[in-house]
């Protein structure tokens, strides 16, 4: 036993699956630790906002400034004030009064900035504008110019009267330490489409659906082990009876059958628990063909015949002689199994027959939610993508420490 | 040919249970539902109505295709009626349509997209996982690894990350459908372009999630039989290279084809799941509108075609199989 296992952690895939398993189970820990609350409250009123830190801007207001006088503040103000629009009308103006558009750098601010302070005339009329053109660029020209000196803002506060009394300024050197804000809240993945945190979503999902797939995976070994050790080594009637079921089962798709019941329970009734078991309930076939192949070809061995002719019971011969020898292979199927089981909840939620959405969170509801709200054409890549790249993670792991274990306990598949 | 006639009877009654046991699932399940189906489907299809009216002619268009007022032995033989009809129904969430024209109109994509790319992947899968097993070192470390992670990536999540990629940021390809939006069906050449043009990102993301998984299989198997006693003896023998590897190849190729007999279904499961992602016009789409929805005869149809069509694939597989099998072949002329 001792030496089978240190053959096991000498398998480079095995172990490689297994360290992504760790990490992904230590993740799953770890992080509401760190960062605890409820994943499914909705902090953000609106849908995917993008990943990044987000400060309180009342809290930052109110927080004591200090000032720094940095060179390149005020550039970089205007390049964030210059939306994409903006640069192409600039980029409009200039050629047509006859820069070469090849000395026209539009994401580089300072430079379009020169260019235009020294070429943009309220005078001039380039050919081809009209006076509303004109109009426009007059306007750019003044909102250009007021931000670029960075007046300071006057914050006010409305008495009980409704008078505006001044509070404070703000001036375009006042700088405030994140640390000393009061609010100030990391979104890594940003928020999805109801506003939820995604990574702590994305956190508490995996445990569901790592869960899902333990139950289903739980189950569908159980009922495939049972059926495999009764039909293969019972043979006759048994055999052909549960042959029978097992062969109707293998050739109708699970999936289907998973989605009439599914549907027929109702979504009232929908947890990810019973999700959970209705796919181990669909899904037991692979495991019990095999195990009953496995079970045949030990059935006839002397071992067994020997316990046999001893007169021990048939629980006694198949715990002790059968169920050794098929445990690695039984083990395999059972990882297996839990890589589909996940998937399989996957692909139900897309098709709108996962669990409910208001108790638990789990990678196929976040993917079905993110596509149902068009994350993907909104360029919202953090509502989906991690849940794509979690799930990868979760089955490839799992099935490179099945292919370690396959390596070890078949020899002819060693490299 | 003779000698296969026990074989083909062998597979013709199997076919024939399992059509029989899928067709019995479909009428039984929905019916297992806790309390009157008939009045819980129409709860749901009625939430937000309040017509009554029109509940009451949903409730009894329900209960006339579910005929619940009979017992369960009459209503079998009204749906097998309806069945060999072909009368599905109508739909509910397209009312008047029926559900059959839906379903035929949809059957035709679902099996022009997966049937070709099931095929390449698997073709595609096993000649990787050939060279893999041949060449080994270099080859076999790099492809491995690749086809192990990518076969892992499920085939929605691969019809997602290529449609961002190629539809939405190079902007080579159109986003959704099976074809431009404007137009109608027809067999000139601008449709026909249109129709490759939306085919090909729907294809390849099947055809790669098919890859991966086929390359690891046939990899296992050729190993295997590389090292078997024949191949030996026949090095001993000084058999040329080219004619061992043809032997080799011929044997690992059919444990995947039986692999391909057994994840057929599998792989249309998830396929189907793959054309949503696309809005392709398929099965997949025809299922998610019934469930959304609630228009119970379209996925009570459409989970039974997709059955059928499983069915049918594995039925045509068996007999193939019976060609290429020299041990099948043996047994019959025993």
């Amino acid at each position: 036993m001792r030496n089978t296992f240190r053959q096991v952690f000498h398998s480079p895939r095995f172990v490689t699956g297994f360290v992504i398993f760790i990490f992904l189970l230590v993740t799953l820990i770890v992080y509401p630790l760190v960062s605890p609350g409820d994943p499914l409250e909705m902090i953000g009123l609106g849908s995917f906002f993008k990943p990044g830190t987000y400060i309180s801007v009342l809290d930052a207001a109110g927080t004591p400034a200090q000032t720094l006088k940095l060179p390149d503040a005020a550039d970089k103000r205007l390049s964030s004030m210059l939306s994409e629009s903006d640069r192409v009308s600039m980029l409009r103006w200039l050629t047509a009064v006859g820069v070469p558009e090849s000395e026209i750098d539009l994401q580089d601010t300072s430079s379009l900035l020169k260019l235009w302070r020294e070429n943009y005339d309220a005078k001039a009329r380039p050919k081809g504008m009209t006076m509303s053109d004109r109009r426009f660029y007059q306007r750019l020209d003044e909102q250009l110019e007021s931000a670029g000196s960075a007046e300071a803002l006057t914050l006010m506060r409305q008495d009980e009267a409704g008078e505006n009394q001044e509070v404070g300024r703000v001036s375009g050197t006042d700088y405030v330490n994140v640390k000393d804000v009061a609010n100030v809240r990391t979104l890594p993945l940003g928020t999805d489409n109801f506003g939820r945190d995604t990574l702590k979503e994305l956190v508490s999902a995996m445990g569901t659906s790592i869960r899902i797939g333990l139950i289903a995976g739980s189950i569908a070994t159980c009922i495939g082990l049972l059926l495999g050790l009764l039909s293969g080594y019972l043979g006759g009637f048994v055999d052909d009876l549960i042959m029978f079921f097992m062969n109707i089962f293998t050739v109708i798709p699970s999936f289907v059958i998973l989605i009439l019941i599914t549907y027929s329970i109702g979504q009232a009734y929908r947890g990810a628990d019973t999700v959970a078991i209705v796919i181990g309930l669909t899904s037991w076939v692979w495991t019990g063909r095999s195990v009953r192949s496995q079970v045949i070809s030990l059935r006839n061995r002397d071992h067994v015949n020997l316990s046999r002719l001893s007169g021990h019971s048939l629980m006694r011969i198949i715990l002790t002689d059968i169920l050794p020898y098929i445990a690695s292979y039984v083990v395999m199927a059972f990882i297996l199994q839990i890589s589909s089981g996940i998937l399989a909840e996957a692909q139900l939620s897309l098709l709108g027959l996962g669990p409910r959405t208001t108790e638990v969170p789990t990678l196929g509801l976040m993917m079905n939610w993110a596509m149902l709200y068009s994350a993907h054409i909104n360029g919202a890549w953090w509502a989906y993508f991690p849940v794509i790249l979690v799930i990868t993670l979760i089955t490839f792991s799992l099935n490179l420490m099945n292919t370690g274990l396959d390596q070890v306990f078949n020899p002819t598949l060693r490299d | 040919m003779k000698g296969y006639r026990r074989y083909f009877r062998k597979k013709i009654f199997w076919f024939l249970i399992t059509l029989a046991a899928s067709i019995l699932l479909n009428f039984i399940l929905p019916r297992l539902m806790p309390g009157d189906p008939v009045a819980a489907i129409t709860a749901r299809v009625a939430m937000g109505m309040n017509d009554a009216s029109a509940v009451r002619r949903i409730y009894e268009e329900y209960a006339r295709q579910f005929g619940t007022d009979k017992p369960m032995l009459q209503q079998f033989v009204m749906y097998l009626q309806n069945l060999l009809k072909g009368d599905f129904g109508l739909s509910f969430s397209q009312y008047p349509r029926p559900v059959a024209d839906i379903i035929s109109s949809a059957v035709g994509w679902t099996i022009g997209l997966q049937l070709p790319a099931i095929i390449v992947g698997w073709m595609l899968g096993n000649l990787l996982g050939a060279l893999a097993a041949y060449i080994r070192k270099g080859f076999d470390r790099v492809v491995m690894p690749v086809s192990l992670f990518v076969s892992n990536i499920p085939a929605f999540g691969m019809a997602v990350i290529l449609l961002v990629i190629f539809a939405l940021r190079l902007k080579v390809a159109p986003i959704s459908g099976a074809y431009a939006y404007d137009m109608i069906p027809n067999l000139s050449w601008a449709f026909v372009r249109s129709v490759f043009r939306h085919y090909q990102l729907p294809f390849w993301s099947i055809v790669l999630t098919a890859i991966g998984g086929q390359a690891i299989g046939m990899r296992s198997m050729s190993i295997y039989e590389l090292n078997a006693d024949y191949v030996k003896y026949s090095r001993f023998l000084g058999v040329p290279d080219r004619k061992i590897v043809g032997y080799v190849f011929r044997n690992a190729m059919l444990p995947q084809v039986t692999g391909l007999v057994l994840s057929i279904g599998t792989m249309i499961g998830g396929a189907l799941v793959a054309e949503i992602i696309f809005s392709y016009p398929g099965l997949g789409s025809a299922l998610l509108t019934g469930i959304t929805r609630l228009d119970y005869p379209l996925i009570s149809a459409s989970t039974l075609i997709v059955t059928l069509m499983v069915l049918v694939v594995t039925f045509v597989l068996d007999v193939i199989y019976a060609f290429i099998d020299p041990r099948v072949k043996a047994a019959q002329f025993d």
